[in-house]
């Protein structure tokens, strides 16, 4: 099959590739035969490949982490404050669930740590002054933090008086966003490269101003849009599980808080992930507009533009076959104006040419388009069902004083004024709840997987490819090897870590012991205690 | 001393840290196997470490993010050309730190007797890969002028290097142990200082035949000292175990690891990684290092957020500084 010389992204990538599969150096630019085997099996595209797997995976447990440590903690302070044991029991239930989790988040994260210098030492060479830097900062600052405070929390139930003990969990919070913060500002340098100049010499990437790596617009709106995100993911976790539970008429005191704590969870941080995910995507428009016209398909630019809400297209003649658009909304979206320009694709691509030299500058259109879909289709979603699940149960002012329910029952789901949802209905409601508990992290996912594929061919938008950052010395053999271990080795966690949850979740909140509602007052434990089994062992 | 020379300094603080801490974490793992007798007194065992592993291997992590950061160069020729034995480390840490978590979650016979081999052998084999890993870097590797590495797998596994692996396995048991016996309380206590007491001579030996190999072809001055504090540390170590004191034995167990660890770097100094092909290729603190800017940058950090870290996480270990003995398990 024909494959155009452009899709290497680089002269000299090619040239590369061409030595060292075919031992000869092609005589000229154009056209060459490359069969899809060896593309598909090219060094470069196994890594990514490698990356995108153990990196979504990661990122399957790191938002559940964030926003499950912190309502813990929030949880964990009622109790504190309150004495009421329904508070500690949903901290013993949440804080298991989070536990189980945050093991795999904890250990799929040390392959992160390492993967830049094993798979792409190219990249490392080249940005490593400056992309080190926060992955440092998150290692010495957040990381001890986490681990160490986790430590104290789980084994820390008869050792330590219940303040420094809810002290310890908030550790843990703050420690997980300050870690997701210095991540963020490193991944936004590759989106959006500042603070920086090109060493000719020395044939790298040099910071010049640190601030400007912390502080960049583009980092505080993926912060601000991730974090946000991952507590979105954390309240519907919770929301369907109390459902799971309350449905069954289950730990009715602990679910009903929790799905009340959950609900609330969704609404704000759906509001406040919508917020976010609009200014970030304005941002992009003046950053990527590649990438943002890629997620709408957008062929040939246009004043004013419309939002697409369906297309299929053919991306070599580059343009869709079939389009349902609302005119003038991307516009808007990109500009908050309903009339402006918005280029397109070709128009971007032939720019992009004009600047960089001759290549390929489109990512993956379809995968662009639909991850941007699923993106918001699924979190809006969550979000609206969360939304509705918080008027079904509002409170006391808002509800005739027959339908107000107290601690222990199940509440009345209750829509129009006066009446509450049949049986059947209110069922169904707590089945949606359930089955929709994942809905934000298909979202998660699908939103990453879209503003790395979205930002092709550069691995550093602007400055450095991703076919020119992979490891020269690593052969096609070493990263079968390790993506199959990878990959293998997570499908088998992955299973053990989902009948885990269900287990301890179909299990609810643990009964409290007498030592659980009476904690030490001592650090290091009560002497009377002494002799006493550990609350908790490994 | 320069910026790239502090940095020299500070990683190699870094990786000292973590084989002295998870050094006894990877010894515990062993002894799971070699000095318990049933599922309870591995429990004692791994319980030990139960609230500390975590906090120790991010050590690990951070030497890894601060070579990325201090020494890019050094980062991308290190991982990049150790591949195959750095995934293997990865696979073994990954799945040690889910055995710890999810051992007792569940009641099954089969559960935990897996995820109990699976701690012995994922301790067992990272103990092995940092000797030979540290001692092909001592020794030098195949290194070419773009600073690529284009040896083998199987020139890893030389003579030197594998000695080296040896030696960290036995000095991270011996390690272990001697914190078994510090930390637990009853017969596993006792048995963990008659262990010691097996372990310490095998260990002093192939740890004196590891590091005399070293002096003699790498070593100055400097070197040759630290090879004598970690010796006679050693020997200390064993004494005072012997004699019943069992912190002193921990305290001089882990000077033997930071004198043994600081004399392979005092060996390299000021080369971060030589290269076996030619002596101009090595890399250096000077050609694989960061710029000032950023090295001043993390000088900041460092400063401040280490000290921290030593003292929090050594508040851990005040806050479970009781030993724990069989009675101190529930039964599961």
């Amino acid at each position: 099959m024909l494959v155009n010389v452009n899709a290497f992204t680089s002269w000299p990538d090619f040239c590369r590739y061409v030595q060292d599969e075919r031992g000869e150096l092609p005589q000229h630019h154009g056209e060459v035969r490359r069969n899809d085997v060896d593309l598909a099996l090219a060094p470069e595209t196994l890594a990514r490949w490698q990356f995108g797997i153990t990196t979504v995976y990661h990122f399957l447990f790191v938002p559940l982490t964030i926003s499950l440590a912190a309502l813990t903690a929030g949880l964990e302070t009622a109790w504190v404050r309150t004495g009421n044991p329904k508070y500690l029991r949903a901290t013993k239930f949440w804080g298991k669930l989070f536990l189980i989790n945050i093991a795999m988040g904890v250990v799929t994260g040390i392959v992160q740590e390492f993967q830049f210098g094993m798979n792409w030492s190219d990249y490392s060479r080249f940005v490593g002054d400056i992309f080190g830097a926060p992955l440092a900062f998150e290692a010495l600052i957040a990381f001890f933090f986490e681990s160490t405070f986790i430590g104290l929390w789980i084994f820390g139930w008869d050792k330590l008086p219940k303040k420094i003990h809810l002290a310890c969990i908030w550790m843990v919070s703050i420690g997980t966003i300050l870690s997701a913060y210095f991540i963020l500002a490193a991944n936004s340098w590759m989106q959006h490269p500042v603070g920086y100049r090109i060493n000719k010499e020395a044939g790298r990437a040099e910071l010049t101003d640190f601030w400007a790596v912390l502080t960049q617009n583009t980092a505080l709106a993926q912060f601000f849009h991730t974090i946000t995100a991952a507590f979105l993911v954390g309240g519907a976790f919770m929301v369907g599980i109390a459902a799971f539970h309350l449905a069954r008429k289950k730990h009715i005191p602990v679910m009903r808080t929790s799905l009340r704590l959950g609900l609330v969870t969704v609404v704000i941080a759906g509001m406040l992930t919508a917020i976010s995910g609009d200014r970030l995507g304005k941002i992009m428009y003046q950053q990527q507009p590649m990438k943002m016209a890629a997620a709408e398909a957008l062929w040939d630019g246009q004043a004013p533009a419309p939002f697409s809400v369906f297309a299929y297209g053919d991306v070599d003649e580059g343009h869709n076959k079939v389009a349902i658009e609302i005119p003038g909304l991307l516009s808007f979206l990109a500009n908050d104006d309903f009339t402006s320009h918005v280029p397109g694709i070709n128009d971007i691509n032939k720019a992009e040419q004009e600047k960089y030299g001759p290549g390929d500058y489109r990512p993956n259109i379809p995968v662009a388009y639909w991850g941007f879909r699923w993106m918001i289709g699924f979190g809006m979603a969550s979000f609206g069902i969360g939304l509705l699940g918080l008027w079904l149960t509002r409170r006391k002012f808002l509800l005739p004083p027959a339908l107000r329910t107290g601690e222990d029952e199940v509440p009345n789901l209750v829509l129009f004024r006066n009446t509450a949802l049949s049986p059947k209905f209110a069922r169904l409601y707590w089945i949606v709840a359930l089955w929709t508990l994942l809905f934000p992290l298909i979202a998660n996912s699908w939103g990453w997987i879209f503003t790395e594929t979205g930002r092709q061919p550069w691995v550093v938008y602007g400055v450095l490819r991703t076919a020119d950052a992979v490891s020269p010395g690593v052969s096609q053999a070493e990263v079968l090897i390790s993506m199959t271990v990878f990959t293998l080795l997570y499908a088998i966690l992955a299973v053990v870590e989902v009948r885990l949850m269900v287990k301890y979740i179909k299990a609810g909140p643990p009964e409290l012991t007498e030592a659980d509602l009476n904690p030490p007052t001592r650090i290091g434990g009560d002497p009377a205690d002494a002799d006493r089994p550990m609350a908790f062992s490994y | 001393m320069e910026l790239h020379d502090v940095w020299f300094v500070l990683i190699a603080v870094l990786w000292i840290g973590y084989f002295f801490l998870e050094g006894f974490d990877f010894g515990i793992g062993v002894l799971t196997k070699l000095l318990a007798r049933d599922r309870k007194e591995r429990r004692v065992l791994i319980n030990t470490i139960g609230p500390v592993w975590d906090g120790n291997e991010v050590w690990l992590l951070s030497a890894g993010g601060a070579t990325f950061a201090a020494f890019p160069e050094w980062y991308a020729t290190l991982f990049s050309g150790f591949y195959l034995p750095l995934l293997l480390i990865l696979v073994c840490l990954i799945v040690r730190g889910v055995a710890f978590e999810y051992r007792a979650k569940r009641p099954e016979e089969n559960w935990q007797r897996n995820w109990e081999n699976a701690i012995f052998w994922t301790s067992l084999i990272p103990a092995v890969l940092w000797g030979v890993a540290f001692g092909n870097i001592v020794r030098g590797v195949k290194i070419d002028a773009q600073m690529e590495y284009v040896g083998s797998v199987a020139d890893l596994l030389n003579p030197y290097a594998l000695l080296g692996g040896l030696v960290t396995l036995a000095l991270f048991t011996f390690h272990g142990t001697v914190f078994a016996g510090l930390k637990t309380v009853g017969e596993i206590r006792a048995r963990a200082r008659k262990l010691a007491l097996v372990l310490g001579p095998v260990t002093a030996v192939l740890a004196l035949g590891f590091l005399l190999w070293t002096q003699y072809g790498h070593g100055d001055g400097a070197s040759l000292v630290a090879l004598i504090v970690a010796v006679v540390a050693l020997v200390g170590a064993i004494g005072a175990i012997g004699a019943g004191r069992e912190g002193w034995s921990f305290m001089l167990s882990g000077v033997t690891i930071v004198a043994a660890v600081a004399m392979l770097f005092l060996t390299l100094f000021p080369n971060v990684m030589p290269s076996s092909l030619n002596e101009a290729w090595n890399l250096t603190v000077t050609n694989a290092s960061s710029t000032p800017y950023t090295l001043k940058i993390m000088t900041w950090c460092a400063a401040i957020a280490t000290p921290l870290v030593m003292l929090y996480q050594g508040w851990t270990y005040w806050v479970f500084r009781k030993r724990i003995g069989t009675q101190h398990i529930a039964d599961a």
